[in-house]
């Protein structure tokens, strides 16, 4: 009797056991009914060799299938384009580059081969959609296993495409997820999948989660909610209609909003952008009333002392930048100080002969960089600090680069403001630019000071010359584009004064900014140039006038 | 002594006799040669794109040379430098043609530059290989163009966004210039025709050289969250579309959500810069360095070992400037003598292989019958061809999507022998070709 009661608990045991088994396996199937044949990963992937974009893609549904250590370093070296074969014998292999002098790993076996070179080696090339169905799988894939910035990405991508998840695996990773970003995206994952429901009140529910979302994906899938509803159907399920309009309204007025505060950025970054330009205009156009249309041309020296100290040196591109900012003073510098002792010093008094002997110096250094560097554009790196964006909110993501460079040019300020202020020089140089004859007779040597006053200028324009490498083209050409703003700055800020420079410098790249969307980058630009030809109507001065020899004389 | 005096005179003689010969040879020789002309930008803003068509004709007349020369006479080439200066480009095409007597003339870039040369060639009866893509619109009896017209480049690229990608809203994006506005004149039109609604087709445009995209990338970025699938068809020109490209990859537009096809980006234009941030983006070319086949690895090798360095990559003018070459060659040869009116006749029907393992025809409207191609942008700054017209599409120099144009043909040849005829009123619009 004993012995066959233990013979049934075991029974009933292994029964149990065998019956759970498959519920579990239940729970992990995706929605999206793929039919699993354990296929040999290796096989597979020799199979894409051969195979056009439409065989590709099938491929790739079957290699994401397998379950296979080796899977995801597969699609993922398919992403972003690192898989290649050996034209010979059709070995895959998984390489970055073959400009190392490292061997070559292989895609499978973990082992390695030499190094013959690039030409030995095709590509397995994939195209726009098949990277896209690579991302939505490796999503898959990393949505519970990867770190924190993949968990998010594939979170961000189930949003896009929430139909490639099972509603219950969802719930699992909503249950699981501890980050509160990536719970977020969950949950509106959620939202959307529950919008094509058959209860009412599920589709409420999932409405009312999305109120006020700011991520456009949410946004999408409810406009393409809203204009799915026929025109009885809007009387039918008013409810549902007008919760899901009055949702979307009250998202679009907050995107609004981030909309404004966007474009103020952009007017910053652009006023950042202005200042710097236009700084060492200010200090020179100020001290010593010189028209100096060379002014580009530092910026331009500046930018491409830059790319020098890159190619020097090629592993650091990061200190490059940092090693860059005081190369691009000295050299910018020198240059202007060697300017104004050759050529400008001579030129006292006569404004027009300095335009004019300014302007040939600055057709002289264009094609002194042409005959050194080649007329074609040089190519500056961007270190990857700098590159991305800063997230405030899903509507408002700040580019970094411009954000170091709104931040960079206010220390410039500051910097400029100390030197005025609390060093010998910059009190010699307020007083030159006072009265000139006064502080000659305290014993002022003003030569040395106009000189040593235009190099701090052109300096500073090298500086400006450093951080434009980093957001437009090196070429002989970059100081032109910059001179006429750099002038309009100074004009309409008045003359020699770092406030006004300030001022002038972000009010007019927040006006750009904001005509721009209205009327467009062309006319956006003549409306401002037009707008501060009236102010200058009004005050000859610019907004923070000072006395300065220029004025008086 | 007598003997040595004759013997001088002898030799003096002697010596004249060759020299005359000598100086008779060269005269013949000086005649006895082609001139060919060349035209493009060496120095300004154009240079870097116009300085490679060049050298690609120094390396066709070298090549040909080679073989002989055409006709029994070695080949000149003349080259001048019209330095991105257009009322100069009109100038140095009147010193090719007289001063220098040129038989034919490769050149031009820029529809500016095409435009100013126009009414000299017509009125000096040369003839002008025109190289690069344009905007239609024209169709002189003195200029061959082995470019693509909107047919063969905007018109397919479109297609192959509306039906392989399934583009809904539409970014037409261009530099501010003759080109991009007809381009997108037609586009815009043409969108209409497929039953694009104008709220879903933003237009903008920009100054040469642009650098501050911010704005522009993050409209885009709008406009294509409204819930259908958005691309954008830059006609954007010259180094403006570096910072672009940058402030897209920056503001996280990546090409599988808003491709961006663009009409003026070849091999050439990114060989300056990383172009990783780029990768999946497209361009609409006839031609692609990376199109498999024999003609195209034997034209890479020459060209690479023609300009010593192997770095240096082949675009689409390049073939357009090399088929236009060879056709020209073989029609000199067909009309045994290198007069323009003879050479112009022996054109029409004319084949010469392209460089994309098929033929290149020159069809009586002065234009080629191309394949189009599109590609995505590679890591390396190269193409993968991911689409591919089968048959060879017949450049229209009349768009049909313009009503001003819709009813017009070019057919220089007789019985039409016009460039903008009307096909409704049967007249002809412009010039008629001389009997």
């Amino acid at each position: 009797m004993r012995v066959t009661q233990s013979v049934l608990m075991m029974f009933v045991a292994a029964a149990a056991h065998l019956f759970t088994m498959p519920l579990n396996a239940q729970e992990e199937a995706p929605l999206v009914e793929k039919t699993v044949q354990a296929e040999d990963l290796q096989q597979l992937t020799q199979q894409l060799i051969k195979a056009n974009y439409k065989e590709k893609s099938d491929i790739i549904s079957r290699i994401s299938a397998q379950d296979d250590q080796q899977t995801l370093a597969i699609l993922k070296a398919l992403l972003d384009s690192d898989l290649y074969f050996r034209k010979s014998d059709q070995l895959l292999v998984i390489a970055r580059s073959f400009s190392g002098d490292g061997d070559i790993v292989t895609a499978f076996g973990g082992g390695t081969v030499e190094n013959i070179g690039k030409r030995k080696f095709r590509k397995i090339g994939v195209n726009n959609s098949l990277r896209r169905q690579l991302r939505s799988e490796i999503g898959l894939l990393q949505i519970a296993s990867g770190n924190q910035q993949q968990r998010y990405d594939a979170a961000r991508n189930l949003l896009k495409e929430p139909d490639v998840i099972s509603a219950e695996r969802v719930a699992r990773l909503i249950a699981n997820e501890q980050d509160a970003d990536i719970h977020e995206v969950l949950l509106l994952t959620q939202a959307l999948q529950n919008l094509a429901s058959d209860q009412l009140s599920v589709r409420l529910d999932a409405i009312r989660a999305m109120e006020r979302s700011l991520y456009s994906e949410v946004r999408v899938a409810l406009s393409q909610f809203v204009a799915g509803f026929s025109d009885e159907e809007k009387v039918q399920r008013a409810v549902e209609y007008e919760l899901a309009t009055k949702t979307i309204d009250s998202i679009d007025q907050l995107l609004k909003l981030n909309g404004y505060a966007e474009n103020l950025y952009f007017g910053l970054a652009l006023g950042a952008v202005l200042l710097l330009a236009a700084i060492g205009l200010a200090i020179t156009f100020g001290v010593m009333g010189v028209i100096n249309m060379a002014h580009g041309e530092m910026i331009m020296l500046g930018a491409y002392t830059t790319y020098v100290v890159q190619q020097l040196m090629p592993d650091s591109i990061g200190l490059s930048l940092v090693v860059a900012i005081p190369a691009a003073f000295l050299v910018s510098g020198l240059v202007g100080v060697l300017i104004e002792r050759s050529v400008i010093r001579h030129l006292y008094g006569r404004p027009l002969e300095t335009l004019l002997a300014t302007f040939g110096i600055s057709l002289v250094l264009q094609q002194a960089v042409r005959s050194i560097f080649g007329p074609l554009n040089r190519d500056v790196t961007t270190p990857d600090w700098m590159a991305g964006t800063f997230m405030v909110n899903p509507a408002l993501e700040l580019t970094f680069n411009r954000l170091y460079i709104i931040i960079f040019s206010l220390l410039v300020l500051a910097m400029l403001a100390l030197v005025l202020k609390r060093t010998l020089f910059g009190l010699q140089m307020r007083a030159v630019t006072m009265n000139r004859p006064m502080a000659s007779s305290m014993g002022i040597r003003t030569g040395w000071v106009d000189a040593l006053t235009f190099g701090l200028g052109s300096g500073i324009a090298g500086i400006a010359g450093v951080a434009l490498s980093q957001l437009t083209n090196v070429g002989p050409n970059l100081g032109q584009a910059y001179i006429i703003d750099s002038f309009m700055v100074v004009v309409f800020g008045g003359v020699g004064n770092l406030w006004g420079t300030l001022v002038a410098a972000m009010s007019l790249g927040v006006a750009n900014k904001f005509f721009e969307p209205l009327a467009g980058a062309v006319l956006a630009k003549i409306l401002v140039l037009v707008f501060i030809i009236l102010f200058i109507q009004k005050r000859p001065r610019g907004l923070f006038a000072l006395k300065g020899r220029a004025v008086e004389g | 002594m007598k003997k040595t005096g004759m013997n001088v005179f002898k030799t003096a003689g002697k010596a004249m006799a060759i020299s005359a010969l000598a100086a008779g040879v060269s005269l013949a020789n000086a005649a006895d040669t082609i001139k060919v002309g060349v035209l493009h930008s060496l120095s300004g803003t154009m240079a870097i794109s116009e300085t490679t068509l060049k050298d690609t004709v120094l390396m066709m007349v070298e090549e040909q040379n080679k073989k002989g020369g055409l006709l029994g006479k070695k080949l000149e080439a003349v080259v001048v430098d019209p330095a991105s200066n257009w009322p100069l480009f009109a100038e140095k095409t009147r010193e090719l043609l007289e001063k220098e007597d040129v038989d034919v003339i490769f050149g031009c870039w820029t529809s500016v530059s095409r435009k100013s040369v126009l009414p000299v060639v017509e009125e000096l009866n040369g003839l002008l290989f025109y190289p690069v893509q344009y905007e239609g619109e024209e169709s002189s009896y003195n200029v061959f163009y082995t470019g693509a017209a909107p047919n063969q480049q905007a018109i397919p690229a479109v297609d192959y966004l509306m039906d392989e990608v399934g583009a809904q809203r539409w970014v037409l994006a261009g530099t501010d210039y003759v080109y991009p506005r007809t381009t997108n004149k037609i586009l815009e039109s043409y969108l209409k025709s497929k039953g694009v609604a104008a709220e879903d087709i933003m237009i903008n445009y920009t100054p040469f050289g642009h650098s501050d995209w911010q704005t522009i990338v993050s409209d885009i970025k709008k406009f294509g969250s409204a819930g259908k699938k958005t691309a954008v068809v830059s006609t954007v020109n010259g180094d403006a579309n570096v910072p672009f490209y940058k402030e897209l990859a920056n503001q996280g537009i990546s090409a599988e959500d808003i491709p961006v096809v663009a009409f003026s980006v070849g091999e050439e234009e990114l060989s300056g810069f990383d172009t990783s941030p780029l990768v999946g983006h497209l361009a609409a070319w006839n031609y692609f360095q990376s199109a498999e086949s024999k003609e195209n690895d034997a034209f890479i090798d020459q060209w690479q070992t023609f300009i010593k360095n192997e770095d240096r990559v082949t675009n689409d003018p390049m073939e357009a400037t090399y088929i236009g070459f060879k056709m020209w060659a073989k029609a000199v040869e067909k009309a045994g003598s290198e007069d323009v009116d003879k050479v112009r006749s022996a054109m029409y029907g004319l084949e010469v292989p392209n460089l994309t393992g098929g033929m290149a025809k020159m069809n009586e409207n002065h234009h080629l019958s191309k394949p189009v191609l599109i590609g995505e942008i590679q890591e390396d700054g190269q193409f993968d061809i991911v689409w591919k017209t089968d048959e060879v599409v017949k450049g229209d120099a009349w768009t049909d999507y313009l009503p001003e144009s819709a009813n017009l043909i070019s057919d220089w040849t007789a019985p039409i022998s016009c460039g903008n005829y009307n096909t409704v009123t049967k007249s002809c619009g412009g010039a008629v070709a001389a009997e």
